[in-house]
């Protein structure tokens, strides 16, 4: 069936809600509003007003909500409107849901989901247009997944609903409109799999997100220029799947890392730093990476489309890896 | 109001006394703000204006109330919805227009857009878009204020959504500990987005949210601008004596939606009329001049047409700048760039 990212989402949490009624959403307009990106339409409807729950602008406090419920067994999806307002909430996040399994010994265990809108939209400045996976990836006890499409988006969620840990799930605001072709029936993605999107020979390109149809389209254009792109797409940023990753290098002997996010300390590093630990003898060429420009979004069009990649910027840096520049 | 000022045309507001040059400055600034907000209504509809635009339309009334109950030394700082306070501050509407453009004139250099607007020349600090997030920087310009004795007070404005966030509350009690010359505003437009202020509120009565923290609250209503100055005049005396921060709680509406994509239907027609059409506070400040003779309806109208060539003039002068130059994607990261050190420009590779 043809859908939306949005509508994909949205089954997800409704197969799941239907299946165990320990599942909640809860966060700013989920409810009466069905989403301010309307992820969550119709779910009040569905499911009454105890099990999808608007709350007050309050980030910190019901992120800490959905923790405690989780440390007695409910299974909580709450909703970020976009990541940007999940930074009041990190140290839930991070200080609370991500260690509790292991500060109490393995007593308590938080298997919830947080899940909204992250990387840039458009047009909407500084503080609402910004990558923090690599913030979330560095922290251990939580898994972060972040999926590029339809299909992706309801297996991924439906797993990271059954999972009995905390997962950051990180959605594209910009994709939510996009239309793609969803399994019918129960359909999961298990985390921490990596999809091969495009097969080929001559160069690895990795991207997750968004950047993943950036990448696509850097290979259709790449085909015809003679360069034959394998485009991998992690979906689960943290644990990464550097098996598919790698067992791609050892073919293409090239890498090209595309994120949306600034460079500093991205995923592009730790993917770089991972094929020169274990694949460095595959590797013909140092690894590219394609990042967002390290300052913070400007509002005004040109330089906005100066700070994100573009396709034009993944060609270039796939033909300099290939030696083909 | 001094006494020389008691004389001649005017309007005497609860023993506060309006002359008619004052009267007039209010009227026209806010309807200044009015058109301003239909026309960047307008240019949003054309794709002129990009991302989140929040109209202040109906909130007059607090801008310009605000502004003139205070010293231009005083400080402010407020949400996202921030174009018609930094007019009523007096800021370059083209400036301002600019910045909604994205221009290389703009108000911050075309990088902020509608939700950032700054002017440290009128001590506006922002245009702040992370709900609630201004609150805790109102205390620190209070905090220095205290810190230097340098006798000003800082206006800072939330909204009713705002309100909750914890931090608020961290800084109301700082805010109080310390005596912090400080007045928290609330703009109390009855909704967060599509949410009601019952609906996210156990106590709906803002100005009550500092009673555990020993801050004074008052309500005002805010679509009255003679009733909000006068009664925000009181305010800022108390905060600026040294007592401590005081909160404000200004009632008023949202005609828009909350933003330009919203299209608010979970508030019904006969709601926002009430408001529009009964309690507006350009309608009632028109009608108080008019009674007290300061001005005719014909006057208004005139003074409206001259608005609102005078909006159409800032669009275009605004319209006719080129976007930022290239090389500002790089200025203004850091005050002290480190030479070699990011940011730095470059290609991909
Ligand atoms: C921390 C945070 N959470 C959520 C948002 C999204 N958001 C933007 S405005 C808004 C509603 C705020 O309402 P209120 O404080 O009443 O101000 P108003 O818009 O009415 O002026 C929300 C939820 C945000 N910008 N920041
Ligand atoms: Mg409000």
């Amino acid at each position: 069936m043809k859908i939306t990212y949005r509508e994909a989402l949205n089954q997800a949490m409704c197969e799941e809600m239907e299946r165990d009624d320990r599942v909640f959403l809860m966060g700013e307009e989920v409810a009466e509003y069905n989403g301010a990106y309307k992820v969550s339409q119709g779910m009040l409807d569905k499911f009454g007003p105890k099990r999808v729950i608007d709350t007050p602008i309050t980030e910190l406090g019901f992120a800490g909500l959905g923790v405690g419920a989780a440390m007695t067994g409910l299974r909580p999806i709450i909703e970020f409107m976009t990541w940007n307002f999940a930074i009041l909430a990190l140290d839930q996040i991070v200080n609370a849901a991500a260690k509790m399994k292991y500060m109490s010994g393995g007593q308590y265990s938080v298997p919830m989901v947080f899940r909204g809108a992250g990387g840039s939209a458009a047009r909407v400045g500084a503080q609402h247009s910004q990558s923090l996976e690599n913030w979330l990836a560095n922290v251990p006890g939580l898994k972060v997944v972040m999926p590029s499409n339809p299909a992706d988006a309801k297996g991924l969620l439906k797993a990271a609903i059954r999972d009995n840990d905390t997962v950051v799930f990180i959605e594209n605001e910009i994709n939510y409109g996009d239309v793609g072709t969803v399994p019918d029936g129960e359909y999961i993605i298990p985390l921490g799999k990596a999809d091969v999107k495009r097969v080929g020979n001559d160069v690895t390109i990795v991207a997750h997100s968004r950047m993943t149809g950036f990448a696509l389209a850097a290979a259709e254009e790449l085909a015809k220029q003679g360069i034959d792109a394998e485009v991998i797409d992690p979906r689960t940023i943290r644990p990464l799947d550097e098996t598919t990753i790698l067992r791609s290098v050892a073919k293409t002997n090239r890498v090209v890392t595309v994120e949306e996010g600034w460079r500093f300390a991205g995923i592009g590093a730790e993917i770089s730093a991972r094929i020169m630990e274990k694949g460095f003898d595959d590797l013909d060429a140092p690894v590219i990476r394609v990042t967002g420009k390290e300052v913070p979004m400007a509002y005004a069009a040109n330089l906005e489309a100066m700070t994100l990649p573009s396709v034009a910027d993944i060609v270039e840096a796939a033909r300099v890896v290939c030696g083909r520049a | 109001m001094s006494a020389e000022q008691n004389q001649g045309a005017g309007i005497m507001h609860d023993g506060v006394f309006y002359n008619a040059e004052t009267l007039h400055q209010m009227h026209d600034s806010m309807l200044f703000i009015r058109r301003f907000e239909e026309k960047a209504g307008q240019m949003y509809g054309l794709k002129k204006i990009g991302g989140f635009c929040h109209l202040c339309n109906g909130q007059e009334a607090v801008c310009v109330g605000l502004h003139h109950a205070s010293e231009p030394t005083d400080y402010m700082m407020t949400s996202y919805r921030d174009h018609g306070h930094i007019l009523a501050r007096g800021s370059d509407p083209t400036a301002v227009m600019a910045e909604l453009l994205g221009r290389k004139g703009g108000i911050v250099k075309g990088k902020g857009g509608s939700m950032h607007m700054f002017d440290i020349t009128k001590n506006f600090a922002g245009g702040n878009g992370i709900v609630g997030e201004q609150v805790p920087i109102g205390l620190g310009f209070g905090f220095s204020s205290w810190y230097r004795n340098d006798g000003r007070v800082t206006i800072c404005i939330m909204g009713d959504g705002g309100i909750n966030q914890g931090a608020v509350y961290e800084s109301f009690n700082m805010a109080a500990l310390w005596k912090l010359p400080i007045v928290f505003v609330v703009e109390n437009n009855q909704y967060a987005m599509g949410t009601s202020l019952d609906r996210a509120s156990a106590e709906t009565q803002l100005f009550k949210r500092g009673i555990s923290f020993k801050i004074p609250g008052m309500k005002i209503d805010g679509m009255d601008v003679l009733e909000f100055e006068r009664k925000m005049r009181t305010a800022m005396a108390h905060a600026r004596s040294g007592e401590g921060p005081i909160l404000v709680e200004a009632m008023t509406y949202r005609y828009r939606g909350h933003s330009m994509s919203d299209p608010a239907t979970y508030r019904s027609r006969a709601e926002v009329d009430e408001w529009r059409t009964g309690r507006d506070p350009i309608a009632r400040i028109q009608g108080q001049m008019i009674e007290a003779g300061i001005a005719t309806e014909e006057d208004f109208k005139q003074k409206d047409r001259d608005i609102k060539k005078e909006v159409a003039a800032v669009a275009k002068a605004a319209e006719e700048q080129p976007e930022p130059d290239a090389a500002e994607l790089w200025t203004d990261v850091y005050s002290d760039p480190i030479e070699g050190a990011y940011p730095y420009p470059g290609k991909v590779s």
